[in-house]
Parts: C-alpha cells; structure tokens; sequence
C-alpha cells in the first residue's frame, strides 16, 4: 500500500473542505431575496453578513449592508477570505499542490472556474443576474463533485477528500440553520405567520432540502420540524446526523483499510457528537436553546478537524518513525 | 508553388528568411530536403483554420494550468508559454549526431565533476585554470572525496544549442544544475497530436512521451544498497517557483510524491517523508532545488526550503540525488569556453557538436579582444541565467556599449563575450501572417549508468522580430520538435 504524503492528505481533506463551503455560499446567495426580507418586507443584509461571523471584515470594508456590497463581498472580494473567489481560489491552491495525485480533469475544471470567477464584474452579481449566477456557481461546484467521484483515485486521498467535504458541510448545515434562527427568532406574534413560514421554506429550498422535506413531511411546516429535518434525518445528505455518520465510517475505514494508527482522539470526539445527536429531539434542543446547541456542535466540528490536523497532517513527526 | 493551397500558401510564398538558415526550408545552398512532405501539408493548410487552431491549443494551454510564473512588479503572474504551431524538423541524420554529440558532452562534464572532486588532474594538467575551479561560486569543497553511483553528477542535462548561418549546431550553454523545459517538449508535442493529427498523420517521429519513465528508472538505477522498490520523490521549492508546473508534470509522469523541504525530515542521517502514518524512508530525490537552499545545516543557513541534514545522508551514501550537489562548477559560463579541451582531455575525441567561439575577460587577451570589438560581441556575465544582463553589441546604443565597458573593467572575471550568432529561424504564426523568427535548442539528457537522449528537445522561439532571446523570462514560445524516425530517401 503506498503512502500517502501528509501534506497531500491536508491538501485534499482542505480542497475539499474550500469547495463545500464554496457551493454553500452560493447556495445561500441563490435564494436571497426571501432570506434577506424582514418582518416588514424590507431587504436586511446584514443576516448573511452573520452567516461565518463576518460583521466586523465586512463593516471594515464597506460602509452599509446594502445588496451589491453584500453579493460583492460574499462573491467576488478577493479581501475576504470567506468569498466564493477566496474559497475557490483556496481550493485551487490545494490542487495546484495536488496535482500529482488528483486527475487532470479535477485540475483542469477547478481552474476553468477559477479564471472564470475572476472574469466576473458588477454586472455579473447585480440583483436581476443573481439568479443565475449563483446557478452556474453551484453547478460549478458540483461539476467538481462529480468530475471527482468519476475521476478520482480510491485510495487514502479519496476518504481524506470525503472528510473534508462531510465536516464542511455538517459544519455549513448548523451556520444556516444557525443564522436563520438567530435573526428569526421568531416573536410569539410572528410564529406560523406566512411571512415566516416563507423564510423557513427558503432555508429548506437553500440547502435544496425542500422535496425532501415535504416528502417526510407531506402538511405543515414548523420551525422545529425544519429544524429537525436538518439536523437529525438520518437519509437527508446534508444533515447533520449524515454527515456526522459518514465521518465517523471515513475515520474507521482510513483505520482499518489503511493502518492508520493516529486517529483515535478524532475518533473518540465524533463518537462524542453522535451520542449527543442521538440523545434529544428537536423539541427538546429548542427548549434547550438552539443556538447554544448549534454552537457546541460547531466547536466541536472544530475540534474534528484539529484531531484530524495533528493526527494525519504531519504536524508532530520529527521523531522517528 | 501551384500545389500550395490559398491563405497559407500564399504567405509561405511570401515567406522570407532574410539570409538565416531556416528550420523548415534549409539554406540556398543546404535545403531542407527533409521536410518537403511536411511543408506541402502546412501548405494545404487554410490561414484562418491554422489560426483557429492555434487559438484552441493556446487556450487549452492556460485552462491545463500549463504555466509558469513571471515576477513583475513585485506581481507574480501565471502566464501560459506562448505555443506556435508550426514544428520545427529535425532530420534523423541530423539528429543521430546531436545524439552523439550530448552523449559526448555529457560524458566529458561528469569526468570533469569527478576529477574536480578527487584527483583534480585537469588542473594540475594545467588544461583547467585552477581558480576557475576554485574560485567558482558553485564549487562545493564539501563534496570533495565523495563517490557518486556510475560517476555521474549530472544525472539531468539540458544543452543550449544554436544553429548558424551555415547551418552547424553549436553549442551556447550547458545546463548542468536543474535545467527546466522539459515538460513543454512533453506537453507541446500532446497539443500538437490533438490539434494538427492531419499534419502528422503518417509522419514517423520519434515519440517524446516517455520522458518520465527513463527519469524514473535513472532515479531507481542510482538509489543506494539494494532497496527493490526504492521510494523516489520529486523536490521542489513550492508552488511560487516559476518552474512548479514542470515539478508537477514530472512528479505526475514518474507517479512519485512531488515534495517539498518541509514533507522531508532526516533522523538517523536518513531520509523520510512525512505521511499519514508517520514516518516513511525516502531512497531518491530528484531535486530541484539549487545547492544553496538544500540543507540549511551544510549550505546555505538562511533556506527555509531544505532538508537539514540531508547532505549528510547524501555523504554517507544513503540516499541519492540527483543532480549531484556541485555541478555548477561544470556548467558556468566561463568553464564552459574549457569544454572542448575537457572533451579532447579525458576522452581524447574532438566535439561532435562546436562550442560557440568564446572570449574569456578573465584572460588579459579575451578582455582585450573584447573591448576593441565589443560592438561586434554579445557580452554575458557568467554568473546569471534566463538571458539577464546580456549586452547584444550590434543592437546596444553608444551608451548601453559604455556601461558594458565599465563593468568589464571593473570585474573582468565575470564576463566571457561571442561573436553574434546569427541563429537560424523557423516559420512562425505571429499577428496576421507567418515570419521567420529565431529558435534555439535545448535537447535534454538523462544519465545513470548511460546517458539516454530525449529525440529532440526544447526549440524555443523569440517571438519579438529580429529578438535574438529566446528564454521564457523574456518573452520567448516554444515549438513543437520533431525528430524523423528516418529520413526521406534522395536527401542529401
């Protein structure tokens, strides 16, 4: 069984990880419009600005929320590094390193992409191209996703590419149910209001959750049960119990199928967040506070990634072998 | 000229080399017999198709990523190497003595490298003058008594050829530490396959694509003791070296991991990677990193990019490299003017191929020469590479002549001077139409126990008219080089 160069795994787990984020954005960006109205109808930008915690970059940048500031800086500013133009160009920092083990056509594809985003001007993001620009850049992003499953060599790299992809995305699925329910906090005069029932359609449609959705729950739609849905459906491939599941398989498998001796502290804290998705239901982590749920689960999605890092990414290998 | 087509053939026909040897068409007196089948087909080609085609080839270039980085401005900028269409031909005959003529070179260089780090006889011989030895940067005393496998210190080898007026190659340079170039022969000859095959359809040429597969099995041939699987990794200084995608392309043609100083760690004066289960040995390196920045502990103490330690795992034999530390001393531009003695030295023959005339400032006689005729010579100092610094005589205004001639006076040492070659050009698709510019080339060659030949090599091309620098820094392209397997009966 041939080596794989820690770098490499780093690389490929981060590649990963950038274009995840990467289709996320845009997804968020693609359904905006009923994103960003309030309560009263009018456009607030601010709640995306929420979204990774960028108030204060964005507030250093820009003078106020408005639409095209708001696009501008989570599409085409190179100066913010949670950009689609960041990530992808993150991503393909990583494979341009990468390219001895990934298949030309995952190269050639990611840099298409990444010339293209930087062709990209005013007009491209203006509110009435929005649309269709978030189209093409989720369909980009996913065009990478299949060019990798098609293409990519199933070996070590494969499963640290899927760790990547799983935690990133567990991780995305907790910040947009995160800021929804922070900025829509619903007051009691608000609750099952159409207004709000709308938003929470939206945030369904952004993680493209919403047939999914409607097929587990045919009538009706409660904050809990969207809540629920994201968090804990256990067939939904952006939930967070399925994308917690897949690296917890991920981790045994670069275990058992590779020798990988390292990885049991990463092990042990996936295991940790799986009893506790396992233990309460959604009603009870409302009442329990969302946000403060969401928050440990996101600390310690962190706290993966950093087991991983010292585990597998060569960190700490100046002793001997 | 009635068979040529329209378009194409009618700028052919338009086509004047000014006087130089051409690739494609030869000389007055010397034509090129060789690549009659190849014009007429160039010929048949419309103008608008083979700029359509250019394009695409151009494009697919930059969406490969096939680029290097320019530094400009303090900008680093990725920027494709500007592909022309038309090849360059080089016919069997031709080529049969080039081959000899770099296996020669090559030979003499690595006798040299080991007389210079044992024996030193050709300086004791008085045939080398032993400051040049010395005296050079790149003379590393640490290698001095330490056996390399076959001999060999330059295991990778590129040879700057020129062609004349007369239609003789000689040679303008050797490149004996990392020479680079060799992916875009790889590469260039892949776009050519798919965007001309009815150019090349039933053209027998010799196949380049097996580059990485000799590179790998000299790596193997000198990793030490007898590891049966012996673990070979590329070096590289990183992804902001300009030549990063050619560390990647042959990484990926060898299937070897393509590493850098910090994947590297050496613990018990041995070499290993970092991978995802710890620690693993490491057998061979091909380095392209340059001496200075390998090992921090042995050269240069600032480089963040080496290994330390590494060169006392080189020097106890456990690991191999290649090129050898130390070569640099072999390729300089003023050892160079010594070559042809080296040649006739340690293997009593003459060149195959000729060194370009060469006046060593360092000698009160080639200074002289020099001064009195600097406005005939090209002035280069021997220390740079990539065309910087050169002053081109015949094209320097009075005052870029007296700025030569202040630093040839101050640091005679640093300067040799040639006489203008008029290199030869070949047919290239520039705005609009097809002029003759300037190519040279850089055949490349590997060596273990033999040195293996890569038919052909890079031609690179000065796409400015009348620029005589051909070097990618500079503004240079590349061609497509073709060696014919075997060459149309009735030629010469």
């Amino acid at each position: 069984m041939s080596a794989l160069l820690a770098r490499y795994a780093e690389c490929i787990f981060w590649m990963a990880r950038y274009m995840e984020r990467a289709e996320n954005l845009a997804r968020i960006l693609d359904v905006h419009e009923t994103f960003a109205r309030d309560t009263r109808g009018s456009k607030d930008w601010t709640a995306i600005v929420q979204l990774n915690a960028d108030t204060a970059r964005f507030k250093e940048l820009y003078p106020s929320a408005t639409a095209e500031n708001v696009t501008n800086f989570y599409i085409l500013d190179g100066q913010n590094p949670t950009s689609i133009i960041s990530a992808v160009g993150y991503a393909r920092e990583n494979a341009r390193q990468l390219r001895p083990l990934i298949s030309t056509e995952m190269w050639t594809q990611l840099n298409v992409f990444h010339n293209w985003l930087h062709t990209l001007g005013p007009t491209d993001i203006a509110l009435h191209n929005l649309p269709r620009l978030c189209g093409k850049l989720k369909e980009a992003c996913q065009t990478h996703t299949g060019i990798t499953e098609g293409t990519f060599y199933r070996d070590q790299g494969w499963y640290f590419y899927q760790l990547g992809k799983y935690l990133e995305r567990a991780d995305q699925t907790t910040r947009l149910l995160d800021i929804k329910y922070h900025t829509l906090l619903p007051s009691t005069a608000d609750v099952g209001s159409p207004i709000d029932i709308s938003q929470w359609s939206a945030l369904l449609r952004s993680a493209a959750a919403y047939h999914a959705f409607r097929r587990v729950h045919p009538r009706g739609m409660t904050p809990a049960s969207v809540a629920g849905f994201l968090l804990f459906n256990d067939s939904f491939p952006r939930s967070v119990v399925v994308c917690t599941r897949q690296v917890d398989q991920l981790l045994t498998r670069l275990k058992s199928k590779y020798r990988l001796r390292r990885g049991s502290i990463a092990m042990e804290c996936v295991d940790e967040i799986q009893a506790a998705l396992d233990a309460h239901g959604i009603e009870q982590v409302i009442a329990q506070g969302l946000h403060e749920y969401l928050d440990w689960l996101q600390l310690r999605f962190a706290e993966v990634s950093g087991h991983i890092a010292v585990a597998y990414f060569g960190l700490d290998q100046t002793a001997a072998a | 000229m009635d068979s040529l087509g329209s378009g194409v053939g009618m700028l052919l026909a338009a086509y004047d080399q000014n006087g130089f040897y051409d690739e494609l068409f030869g000389s007055r007196d010397i034509p090129a017999t060789h690549t009659e089948a190849i014009r007429r087909r160039l010929a048949a080609l419309d103008f608008a198709d083979l700029r359509r085609r250019a394009q695409d080839a151009e494009r697919e270039l930059y969406n490969l990523g096939i680029t290097f980085l320019v530094y400009s401005d303090a900008k680093a900028i990725d920027r494709i190497l500007p592909f022309d269409v038309i090849p360059r031909v080089i016919s069997a005959r031709e080529w049969a003595q080039l081959e000899a003529g770099v296996q020669q070179r090559v030979a003499a260089l690595n006798l040299f490298l080991w007389d210079v780090y044992h024996d030193q006889k050709i300086i004791k011989d008085g045939v080398v003058p032993a400051d040049l030895v010395f005296g050079n940067p790149n003379y590393r005393p640490q290698m001095v008594g330490i056996d390399v496998p076959f001999g060999t210190y330059i295991h990778i080898m590129g040879v700057d050829l020129v062609r004349d007026d007369a239609g003789v190659f000689r040679v303008l340079e050797d490149n004996g530490r990392v020479p680079s170039g060799v992916s875009y022969v790889v590469e260039n000859r892949h776009m050519m396959l798919r965007a001309f095959p009815d150019l090349m359809s039933d053209v027998d040429i010799r196949p380049v694509e097996n580059y990485g597969v000799k590179l790998l099995e000299a790596m193997c041939e000198i990793a030490p003791g007898n590891v049966k699987e012996p673990q070979v990794v590329l070096l590289s200084p990183g992804p902001y070296n300009s030549a990063y995608f050619e560390h990647i392309f042959l990484a990926r043609e060898m299937g070897v991991p393509l590493v850098e100083g910090r994947d590297l760690v050496v613990v018990d004066d041995k070499v290993f990677m970092k991978t995802t289960n710890g620690l693993s040995r490491v057998d061979s390196i091909y380095r392209r990193v340059g001496d200075d920045f390998l090992d921090p502990l042995a050269f240069n103490p600032e480089s963040a990019l080496g290994v330390p330690g590494i060169f006392e795992s080189y020097r106890k034999g456990n690991v191999a490299l290649a090129n050898a530390i130390g070569t640099g001393v072999a390729d300089d531009k003023a050892v160079y003017a010594y070559v042809p003695r080296m040649i006739k030295y340690y293997l009593d023959q003459d060149p195959i191929i000729p060194n370009v005339e060469t006046h060593i400032c360092r000698e009160a006689e080639g200074l002289k020469y020099t001064l009195d005729n600097l406005d005939k010579l090209v002035v280069k100092p021997v220390g740079e590479a990539g065309g910087y610094g050169i002053t081109i005589g015949p094209r320097a205004s009075a005052a870029e002549l007296e700025v030569c001639r202040q630093k040839l006076l101050a640091d005679p040492a640093n300067y040799i001077s040639q006489p203008m070659v008029p290199l030869s050009v070949c047919p290239t698709l520039v705005e609009g139409t097809i002029e003759p510019r300037h190519v040279d080339l850089r055949p490349f060659a590997i060596t273990a126990k033999d040195t293996w030949v890569l038919p052909g090599g890079l031609s690179r091309v000065a796409l400015k008219r009348g620029t005589l620098i051909v070097n990618s820094s500079q503004g240079g392209g590349s061609k497509d080089t073709w060696v014919l397997a075997s060459d149309p009966p009735g030629g010469d």
